[in-house]
């Protein structure tokens, strides 16, 4: 092949890869556009602090639906983050041999786990022993998703922490666990912060582990035992409800709950600047 | 905390000392605390074994029921307790492989220009909405797909499809729009974003000493991308294919919400299709006898060993190229 044809072919490539990530984030305008054009139209003061109206009647609000997604997405962060958070400082600071590398690669594979299958799991777990569906269960089918998120940003940066910070302390005779607890964690604090804004991302957007555990409810909660509503799952009973009406509210309650999905992204990203946030 | 600083951590020469020691030394106070962090650690390997554990046993009726036929029976009667899983085994696949055959050369060209082409002041942005795309919730795809990407394959993409292409039984029958086509479309989109940053991450470790080389012998960009990065990263990219499979394989609301969810095996692209996560997320609320539900279950359950099969192949992979934490790459 004679140089130009080589460059030319070069060149060639270097414009479809150009075109390649143009159509690739092509759908996000799309998505976001309609979003934006067909939610916003929605929108209105009622629409978050009303309840769901019956069939019929225009208006109405979400309301209820935001507080449950609140109250799950609270009751995962119980249940997650403490296992999350302590498992990622073992990952980062432990000398143990084989059970680090057996965690991580848990982790990473519960991390691709079908959602819908950690319902099926709250649901053996939690409702059928209950004999109800109930918000206990949504929350710990979320914070079992967040388990692994939490993980894995934690030892991440947990591992970034200077080890000449840990040196330091030992040095000056402080026991290992007040280094790790006093010294390491504060300074990786912002790293961790991260790891749950993602985690916390991912888990309020999701619908499938709710579909039989939460299960969903028309009106304002009733106890941590009860059904509840969550805007996820809102959002798709309203998207395949036969009304023109509630397809309206849908797309406004999409556009809430990216809204809140991108503030949180966002307040991960800046919390450590300058590092990826997907893995 | 910055990239550089990374780069100043992963250099120290971490002392043996300065992190845990395994068990023994210590006071009291360091003893406990090191128990404690190895039982948060067994709680997620408890969490996974109870996983299978709690699937296996609340399926175990229909296990035990249809045994290995489940698998190729594509009776799923409800009412008179026949339940064969095949329209939803066939479904997940066919719009999985859909998924991929559009994802895959996008995900890749746009990995290579992130990580081999673009200028450095395009990168950010564009791996900034990339990462965007991937926060996007299930649901809202779904919404977005019912409501524009339905309508618009049955006006303009079907009907096209139909006529250049309609001699192969894959584009034959009316265009509905909801269908396996728009699952696979709509897949795709999801798994786009998974794959590009995974490949570009993969990209970005390998060496530059091999970009130099192949630069260096006098090869073009494209060349030195495909000579020296691609063949030496190609584990990881296969890796990060196989993420974006997983996903596929699980993903539920968004294909529950376009596919149509009607049983059948069809040849058809354009006919609507049921899959494995689709089935459970519809049927699980309304299944009356326990039969019904331990079939459920059973499909749950093998969705979990297929994605855990295919995720833990990925991760290997991927961790082949780049080191399973960024700490410990070079």
């Amino acid at each position: 092949m004679s140089p130009r044809l080589r460059r030319w072919k070069s060149d060639a490539v270097s414009a479809l890869t150009l075109l390649s990530a143009l159509i690739v984030i092509c759908p996000l305008l799309l998505i976001f556009g309609f979003l934006l054009v067909k939610g916003a139209s929605a929108l209105n003061l009622d629409f978050f602090t009303h309840l769901p109206k019956p069939v019929g009647e225009p208006g109405g609000g979400v309301a209820n639906a935001i507080v449950g997604s609140l109250i799950m997405i609270g009751l995962a962060m119980c249940v997650g983050l403490p296992v999350g958070i302590a498992g990622g400082v073992y990952l980062a600071e432990s000398r143990d041999r084989r059970l680090p590398w057996v965690v991580r690669f848990i982790a990473d594979v519960l991390n691709g786990v079908p959602s819908i299958v950690v319902g099926i799991f709250a649901y053996t777990v939690v409702v059928l022993p209950m004999r109800r569906f109930s918000a206990l269960a949504g929350g710990l089918a979320l914070g079992f998703i967040l388990i692994p998120i939490v993980l894995r940003t934690t030892e991440e940066m947990v591992r970034l922490v200077p080890n000449a910070l840990r040196e330091a302390g030992l040095g000056l005779g402080i026991e290992r666990w007040k280094v790790t607890v006093r010294i390491v964690m504060p300074a990786a604090r912002a790293g961790i912060l991260t790891g749950v804004m993602v985690a916390v991302a991912r888990i309020a957007g999701e619908t499938a582990p709710l579909l039989f555990t939460a299960l969903g409810n028309r009106f304002w909660h009733q106890g941590l035992d009860q059904p509840i509503a969550a805007l996820p799952l809102q959002i798709y009973a309203y998207a395949i409800a036969p009304y023109d009406d509630w397809h309206r509210q849908a797309w406004a309650g999409a556009l809430v709950l990216i809204t809140l999905v991108f503030l949180a992204s966002l307040a991960a990203r800046m919390a450590t600047r300058g590092r990826t946030i997907a893995r | 905390m910055s990239a550089s600083s990374s780069r100043v951590g992963a250099a120290d020469a971490p002392l043996p000392s300065a992190r845990m020691a395994r068990g023994a030394g210590g006071g009291l106070g360091d003893r406990l605390f090191a128990a404690s962090l190895r039982g948060a650690a067994w709680i997620v390997v408890l969490l996974a074994a109870g996983l299978v554990a709690a699937l296996v046993w609340e399926s175990k009726e229909a296990i035990g029921r249809f045994g290995l036929a489940f698998l190729y029976q594509s009776h799923w009667d409800p009412v008179t307790g026949q339940f064969g899983a095949l329209p939803f085994v066939f479904g997940t696949i066919v719009s999985s492989i859909l998924a991929l055959l559009i994802a895959v050369p996008l995900s890749l060209g746009a990995a290579i220009f992130l990580a081999e082409l673009a200028p450095g002041w395009v990168r950010p942005p564009i791996a900034f909405l990339i990462e965007m795309l991937a926060a996007v919730p299930s649901v809202v795809y779904g919404l977005w797909g019912i409501f524009v990407l339905v309508p618009w394959l049955r006006d303009w993409v079907q009907p096209a499809l139909g006529a250049w292409l309609g001699f192969l039984p894959l584009f034959q029958g009316p265009p509905y729009g909801i269908g396996m086509l728009a699952a696979g479309v709509i897949l795709a989109i999801m798994i786009v974003p998974y794959i590009t940053s995974v490949s570009r991450e993969v990209l970005l470790a390998v060496p530059g000493s091999q970009r130099e080389a192949a630069l260096g012998l006098g090869a073009t960009r494209w060349e030195t991308t495909r000579i020296a990065v691609l063949r030496y990263g190609r584990s990881g990219l296969v890796g990060a294919i196989l993420l974006g499979l997983g996903r596929a394989l699980g993903e539920t609301m968004a294909v529950t919400m376009v596919i149509g969810n009607r049983p059948e095996v069809s040849l058809s692209l354009f006919a609507p299709g049921y899959t494995m996560a689709s089935v459970i997320a519809n049927e699980f609320t309304e299944a009356t006898s326990e039969l019904y539900v331990a079939a459920l279950v059973e499909i749950g359950l093998l969705l979990l060993l297929v994605t855990i099969g295919v995720n833990g192949l990925a991760r290997l992979l991927v961790w082949s190229v780049g080191g399973p934490t960024r700490g410990e790459r070079e």
